[in-house]
């Protein structure tokens, strides 16, 4: 536990990180009055890094968000009483804000990546689960039918046509799921797992408010949910065609 | 992992002294932590997070209602939604900080208009769901449209725009928390301006600001008890024991 304050960024202290004075089109960094687009684009190498390592917390966190997820709703699948079980356990976990997740992990888990991966993959289980359920309780009941009329067994029944089936909602689960992991990673920085928090807090706010680092941070933010919204849209129109895309 | 059990119960067991017992300030002088510190930046949590949320209530839930009965707009309530959800709230709070200014004003006007998207969309979506048939009749009872909307779509609405309400709740005292950021000393003083607090104040400003979150989700999945219809609230328990 010692010197754990030690390594944290909390406090705003100027001159933690130091602005080199711009010349010509990036003079106006020296001002910080307003955006510096000029200099945003000459220092792209301080974007890059906080961008990837927040691209691995979410990809990793939504990841195992989906497989824990799925993992439940295979167990309560067929056992009904598991299910008010699961959604009140990841309910209550998807309460507790996500500053506070970070920073209660990290005294058990220590800072870094792993920290931030539990505390937003915990967040996506909410989400991810319900989804799944409710995909698998809006199969109709003709369809299952159908199925045990093949002779399927209730393992077939599940792989063969429920779950295909349920592919709409569990998507629109992950998508819901995405987006709002990326605007939560931006907090991964109080956990000391880096991201686009680092851009906007620890480059922008920590460094005398600094305007261009926290428009930047935030611009790639929301891109990147954007992004991510539209590659689930195209997704979802490759693997159910026969579905119109649910917006929510 | 990296760290023994038993320092993660001296982690634990040190914040919570942080919270009952005052002690003194690391570097300057002066005392922090103990009840009395605690409840004062808790109370400032609460009155602006819930000023927030009354304001986010009183701007949402009349578009919604008012687009949930005319039946159109939808693909701006849902875009609303989803652009609730893309922005983070961090950057939200920063970029109040460097283009607009700090304190209690702009930081309620932030706060508020992160409640503001669930509410919205939920209230549209609860009101659409309410079935036609419900509202026909109403009509042909001679109510009048805004009898329709006070009377049935509101009062069958209350589950969905409750969880919105919800949400929005949760948004709010989450990112009251980084308002401390903006000058307004919230829970969060203990985490963002915590020179002088120590590991242990920050381990404790993160357990209130998660027992705070989880006090106000009880109390508004009573307020939404109290305000469901009696037959809407039999019909779901009914449904609930069958399914």
């Amino acid at each position: 536990m010692v010197g754990l304050l030690t390594q944290l960024p909390l406090i705003a202290q100027a001159g933690d990180f130091v602005r080199p004075p711009g010349e010509g089109p990036t003079s106006c960094v020296g001002e910080n009055n307003t955006v510096c687009i000029g200099w945003a684009l000459d220092n792209i190498d301080r974007w890059v890094t906080p961008t990837l390592e927040h691209l691995l917390l979410v990809s990793a966190s939504v990841a195992a968000g989906f497989a824990i997820a799925f993992g439940l709703a295979l167990l309560s699948h067929g056992r009904r009483w598991l299910e008010p079980t699961f959604i009140g356990a990841t309910g209550v976990i998807y309460t507790i804000p996500s500053i506070a997740l970070f920073l209660i992990l990290l005294p058990i888990t220590g800072r870094g990546t792993v920290t931030a991966v539990i505390a937003l993959t915990l967040y996506n289980l909410q989400i991810i689960y319900r989804n799944i359920v409710t995909g698998l309780g809006n199969v109709p009941e003709a369809s299952r039918d159908a199925g045990r009329g093949m002779g399927m067994t209730e393992q077939q029944l599940l792989w063969r046509v429920e779950l295909p089936l349920a592919v709409p909602e569990i998507i629109a689960g992950l998508r819901i799921a995405t987006v709002s992991t990326v605007a939560i990673a931006t907090l991964a920085i109080f956990a000391g797992a880096g991201g686009l928090g680092d851009v906007i807090y620890t480059q922008g706010l920590q460094n005398d408010v600094f305007k261009t680092a926290i428009v930047v941070g935030s611009l790639i933010a929301i891109a990147m949910a954007v992004c991510f919204d539209a590659l689930y849209v195209a997704g979802q129109r490759v693997i159910s065609p026969w579905r119109k895309v649910r917006a929510i | 992992m990296s760290l023994p059990p038993a320092d993660v119960f001296d982690s634990f067991s040190g914040a919570i002294d942080f919270i009952f017992e005052p002690r003194d300030a690391i570097g300057v002088g002066g005392q922090v932590g103990g009840l009395e510190q605690v409840w004062d930046l808790m109370w400032t949590q609460i009155w602006i997070s819930a000023l927030a949320l009354a304001v986010a209530v009183a701007i949402a839930l009349p578009i919604g209602l008012y687009f949930g009965h005319r039946g159109s707009g939808e693909l701006v309530a849902v875009a609303v939604g989803n652009a609730g959800r893309a922005i983070p709230e961090l950057a939200l709070i920063a970029l109040m900080v460097a283009f607009i200014g700090v304190g209690v004003l702009n930081v309620t006007i932030a706060l508020m208009i992160l409640g503001i998207p669930p509410i919205l969309t939920n209230t549209f979506v609860g009101v659409r769901q309410v079935d036609r048939d419900a509202v026909e009749a109403a009509r042909g009872m001679g109510m009048t449209e805004l009898g329709v909307i006070r009377r049935v779509e509101l009062p069958l609405a209350v589950p969905t725009i409750m969880s919105g309400v919800r949400t929005g709740a949760i948004n709010i005292v989450a990112t009251a928390t980084i308002a401390s950021i903006a000058g307004v000393s919230t829970l969060g003083d203990f985490i963002i301006n915590n020179a002088n607090y120590g590991e242990d104040g920050l381990l404790a400003g993160a357990i209130l600001v998660a027992l705070l979150a989880l006090a106000v989700e009880l109390v508004l999945a009573g307020v939404q008890r109290l305000l469901t219809p009696r037959g809407l609230a039999l019909e779901r328990e009914a449904a609930g024991a069958t399914a």
